[in-house]
């Protein structure tokens, strides 16, 4: 494993050089990040790995994008989903138009599955959803809405355990070992980068999921994220954090009520 | 073991086990002295569905505290605290849990692996790795790394192991500082100052 010193000093080189600050990151799970990028680029020596991020815009770029964790599937915890079908979509249902933040989005598995309960509560003409990543070369993929074939298997079953009827072989078309989810999903969404350490509110929601990112970031920038949602949210909206995240510790809970012990909040004031 | 062993001062106690280590945990915890000078982290292979399960098994057959494991909680001596299914606990300065989402490793997430490793950076010689059952290589270069960083390791004796391949595993590589039955390594434990 790196130092801790080393992993210090590389904060301060791509913040230096690219303005981009780790510094907020959980120190744990960052180190372990850059500990495997290093060796799986075989380098012996952390001053080579330094220079090569200093005068390599392109392999900091990958650096970034190694960091960033993406691990992802549809309908991922059934029970969040089952949720979301039956209490936050009812509740949505009469806007006359709704507007979902997926923020750190990954390569688009969730968002996905988004569009498939928002088209089964006949909703999807009239709803948006703009799904966000720090990480550009994911958001290239989630455009497509193309995922792995031996993996639908699992999807489906996790769809079938957050209650869902249908037959989900009718959502894609599947060919060469790949399940292409239809058109009518992604037609729905804008992808586009944005960066939850720096970039602002950008429009206002009545429901923003951000599942298994903030576990990547330390306490302070927590808060800053979780501020950053609620100036983003509708009142009466949703957030939704992932399994194991809480609204508990943040300044603005008390203005959230929890829905059902899952993590989904409805922000009242 | 000597009835008048004392065993050193931890300030994590880590147990990590895969198949045939739910019997083994359930025998210990009953036993355990109610007040625990250390933090105890349970790190256990199962499938992501169990959860509740598993920690509701604990608390009914533990003395001692459960609370449960969320993102940057902290880590309080006297506690269990219950690695949940799907995530990676990390350890981070200031007595932070963490949790991490990433690639399994060893295909299993929680690793035992991975907590060893993080609580070895951080505890340094404060930490105590325990291995039971399994039928896996996890745990035993967290083990090496516990080792290196100047903390103490144990695996089960495999001839008590449901699946002796983990803690055989572990033996062979790591060399661990002690080898015990179920029933030595309740001994141990309540003989930690």
């Amino acid at each position: 494993m790196i130092e801790d010193l080393q992993l210090e000093t590389l904060i301060n080189v791509v913040y230096e050089y690219y303005g981009f600050d780790f510094g907020s990151y959980s120190r744990a799970s960052l180190k372990r990040r850059v500990d495997r990028i290093y060796q799986l680029d075989g380098f012996q020596r952390f001053s080579d790995f330094l220079s090569k991020i200093r005068s390599e815009p392109e392999y900091y770029k990958r650096l970034v994008e190694e960091i960033t964790v993406n691990v992802t599937e549809m309908f991922r915890d059934p029970s969040f989903y089952k949720i979301l079908k039956d209490e936050v979509l009812p509740n949505l249902a009469a806007k006359p138009f709704i507007r979902i933040w997926h923020a750190g989005c990954s390569t688009g598995e969730e968002v996905f599955s988004m569009a498939i309960l928002l088209k089964e509560a006949n909703l999807l003409q009239k709803a948006i959803i703009y799904a966000t990543d720090i990480n550009a070369k994911v958001l290239e993929r989630a455009k497509k809405g193309v995922f792995g074939l031996q993996l639908i298997k699992q999807y489906a079953e996790n769809y079938r355990n957050s209650g869902g009827k249908n037959d989900f072989s009718n959502y894609y078309i599947a060919n060469y070992g790949v399940a292409k989810f239809n058109d009518e999903f992604s037609e729905r969404m804008v992808f586009s980068q944005h960066n939850l350490v720096s970039d602002g509110s950008f429009n206002e929601f009545d429901l923003i999921l951000c599942r298994n990112v903030l576990i990547y970031f330390d306490k302070d920038l927590q808060e800053r994220a979780i501020t950053l949602f609620d100036g983003s949210l509708s009142t009466l909206g949703y957030l939704a954090l992932g399994s194991k995240e809480t609204l508990k510790f943040a300044s603005i809970s008390d203005k959230y009520v929890q829905v059902n012990k899952e993590k989904v909040w409805r922000k009242l004031k | 073991m000597e009835e008048t062993k004392v065993v050193g001062k931890f300030d994590v106690v880590i147990l990590g086990g895969s198949a045939g280590s739910l019997q083994v945990l359930m025998k210990i915890l009953p036993l355990l002295n109610v007040q625990l000078p250390f933090a105890f982290v349970i790190v256990l292979h199962r499938k992501s569905t169990e959860d509740k399960t598993l920690e509701q098994l604990i608390d009914l057959k533990s003395t001692v505290n459960v609370r449960e494991v969320e993102d940057k909680v902290l880590l309080v001596p006297g506690n269990i605290y219950i690695a949940p299914s799907d995530y990676h606990l990390l350890f981070e300065k200031d007595n932070y849990i963490s949790l991490d989402a990433s690639e399994k490793v060893n295909y299993s997430r929680p690793s035992i692996d991975v907590s060893f490793e993080s609580a070895a950076e951080i505890y340094k010689s404060k930490v105590l790795g325990i291995l039971l059952s399994g039928a896996n290589a996890d745990g035993t270069k967290g083990m090496q790394i516990i080792k290196e960083m100047g903390g103490t390791i144990i695996a089960q004796d495999p001839e008590t192991a449901e699946t002796p391949f983990m803690p055989l595993n572990a033996i062979k590589f790591a060399k661990p500082d002690y080898i015990l039955t179920v029933e030595e390594i309740i001994d141990f434990i309540n003989s930690i100052q």
